[in-house]
């Protein structure tokens, strides 16, 4: 079976005008279909930048982006909107939850984006949302809600558009240690019932729940 | 996305920002409502003046010494004054097809005292005729007669206001009054018909010339027949008057006419006074801007999250320019709202009203700024870069 999303010698430059950044200098991942991988790395590695090209929130400098066998790389941001829209779900380390919104309306989000019809938003965030146990917080604000549930929240929002794919970055990164257990235990369920999971981390230790680790350094791939 | 889910988005966001979203309209609450409440007050003043000159009487034709108009000092003009009662009774035989009759017209600010009590009244000197030529009448007592006139009787005709300052509510009818250093009886006293009316005394000219010793009247006050006369009473009067005057010592004037350039005089000033205040609906545009700028920096995680998560440039532009527009147009209802209640308000002192195109132009003039102003931080919301927006920290 073809990888469902695979990079080919991907490069990141940052021009700051007197000096060039090279984030990363010529990366090559292949993800499959139902994969729990883990990016490692030490801070300043790479892993975000890498992240983002691979979400397609991001261009790389040179090197290309194939999805699903199409090369992606030179795509229109109408394209490129409607690809992360569909296929792929973000969660982060800051939550980035809309404020004094509630949880139903968040996780709605990014059905609002799609061609999902509007009756059956609610009903869907719902679902999300007592799958990832908050379904007695739907109602409530996103400020009102703790660090652990506003996360669940977040990746109640990256499932909810049944995306192929879900990328998160340090999602335990504002956590304690105890709930970030409880967030990483979600991940594996997910990918347990199928979902392809990213995990971007500095933490080995949390990069073992995944079934696969690469590791990068420098803007290179360090093994696996 | 569609455009109505757009819009909904932006009412949500609207509403999530309760604070920021009014403190952003107050700009343009505040500058509808001055262009609305300023230009009702104008117009109340326009019609104040426009019941004074009802006031007077209707069909009435003015002759005014010396030439009237913008470029001429009117003092000039009264004091090479060269109208007699010799023009009057000539207009009275010469116009008679066309008027119902004329009187001299002086005007002369006296004290009048009775007892201890003074009231500085507005005298007016006319003939017999006075009360089928203004709109005047008598309450109580009586006019004074031709007799009177011819005679030079030192006899009064008061104003209410006059009349209740000086004898409260008794009957002043054979009481005597001083006027300078005349008395003079008081035999009637007039209805009261509102405004600056009431504060005037009505005197025999012929007696006012003998008291203060004066030749010249300070105007000739004509009533036409109908309003369709006019014209003709006006050419009539011309011609009767240049038989005695040259052409540069007197001046006709209907009422209309003074009356319509007063009022145009009060249109530009209308507009002027809302221009003036338009300018403060720039300001509540610019404070729109400002607004919406800091909003889209203080949003700029929202902004990437939504590119994230499917959001194109375009519907994140159109969201923001949305938001402004929603502003103003809901700003602009409200200050229309309360032009409104103040127009409403003043009702006590003048009769304010406010005017439709004001109404239509201060609302379209809000939703422009709206749009104008919302442009630019909509653009700049929309060319974040997601990445961008998401590491902004
Ligand atoms: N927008 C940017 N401009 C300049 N340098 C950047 C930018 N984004 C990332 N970098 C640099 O690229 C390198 C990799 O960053 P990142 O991918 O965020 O690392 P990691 O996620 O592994 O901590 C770092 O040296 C960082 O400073
Ligand atoms: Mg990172």
């Amino acid at each position: 079976m073809p990888p469902l999303l695979k990079t080919i010698n991907v490069v990141k430059e940052y021009d700051l005008g007197d000096v060039k950044i090279q984030a990363l200098r010529g990366v090559s991942v292949e993800v499959n279909k139902g994969e729990f991988l883990a990016i490692v790395g030490k801070s300043g590695s790479g892993k975000s930048t890498l992240m983002h090209i691979m979400g397609l929130l991001d261009t790389p400098t040179s090197g290309e982006v194939i999805m699903n066998e199409i090369n992606v790389t030179n795509y229109k941001e109408k394209d490129l909107a409607r690809i992360r829209n569909k296929e792929i779900g973000f969660v982060f380390q800051s939550f980035n939850l809309l404020p004094r919104t509630s949880a139903l309306d968040n996780v709605i989000l990014p059905l609002k984006y799609s061609d999902v019809p509007r009756n059956t938003w609610r009903k869907k965030a719902e679902d999300m949302l007592n799958m990832v146990d908050l379904g007695n917080r739907m109602n409530n604000k996103s400020n009102e809600l703790s660090g652990g549930q506003k996360q669940r929240v977040a990746i109640a929002r990256a499932l909810v558009n049944e995306p192929s794919i879900i990328f998160a970055d340090e999602p335990t990164g504002n956590l304690d240690s105890k709930t970030g257990r409880e967030i990483t235990d979600l991940f594996s369920r997910l990918n347990e019932q199928g979902k392809t999971i990213i995990l971007v981390t500095h933490d080995e230790d949390l990069a073992k729940i995944a079934k696969r680790q690469i590791i990068i350094k420098d803007g290179l791939l360090n093994g696996e | 996305m569609n455009f109505l889910e757009i819009f909904r988005s932006s009412i949500l966001s609207l509403r999530a920002n309760k604070v920021r979203t009014f403190l952003t309209m107050l700009g343009v609450i505040i500058g509808v409502f001055a262009v609305l409440s300023l230009v009702s007050l104008v117009r109340g003043v326009q019609n104040f003046v426009t019941d004074q000159f009802s006031a007077l009487g209707s069909n009435l034709i003015l002759v005014a010494p010396g030439r009237v108009g913008f470029d001429q000092d009117p003092g000039l003009a009264f004091a090479n004054n060269k109208l007699t009662a010799e023009n009057v009774d000539r207009i009275n035989r010469d116009a008679s097809q066309y008027i119902i009759g004329a009187t001299p017209n002086m005007r002369l600010g006296k004290t009048i005292q009775y007892k201890t009590k003074r009231y500085l009244a507005s005298l007016v000197g006319t003939n017999s005729n006075f009360l089928s030529i203004t709109d005047l009448e008598i309450d109580y007592g009586r006019a004074f007669t031709k007799e009177e006139e011819i005679t030079d009787a030192k006899v009064l005709v008061l104003g209410p206001d006059v009349k209740n300052e000086l004898f409260g509510n008794r009957n002043p009818i054979g009481e005597k009054v001083k006027v300078g250093d005349t008395y003079m009886e008081v035999i009637g006293v007039l209805t009261s018909k509102g405004f600056n009316a009431d504060e005037r005394v009505i005197a025999p000219y012929t007696t006012l010339q003998k008291v203060f010793n004066t030749k010249n009247i300070s105007g000739i006050t004509i009533k036409a027949k109908d309003s369709d006369s006019i014209d003709k009473a006006m050419t009539e009067i011309e011609i009767a008057l240049l038989q005695d005057l040259k052409d540069d010592e007197f001046t006709v004037l209907s009422q209309k006419d003074i009356l319509s350039s007063i009022q145009s005089i009060l249109s530009i000033l209308s507009v002027g006074i809302g221009s003036v205040a338009a300018i403060s609906l720039i300001v509540g545009g610019i404070g729109i801007m400002n607004i919406m700028l800091v909003s889209v920096t203080e949003r700029i995680r929202e902004i990437g999250l939504r590119k994230a998560l499917g959001a194109t440039s375009m519907t994140i532009g159109i969201q923001f320019l949305l938001e402004s527009i929603m502003i103003s147009i809901v700003g602009g209802s409200i200050g229309i709202f309360l032009g409104f209640a103040a127009a409403f308000a003043a009702q006590s002192f003048v009769r304010a009203e406010v005017p439709l195109w004001a109404v239509l132009l201060s609302f379209l003039f809000s939703v422009l700024t709206g749009v104008i102003f919302g442009t630019y931080p909509a653009i700049q919301a929309s060319k974040k870069e997601p990445i961008e927006a998401l590491r902004y920290e």
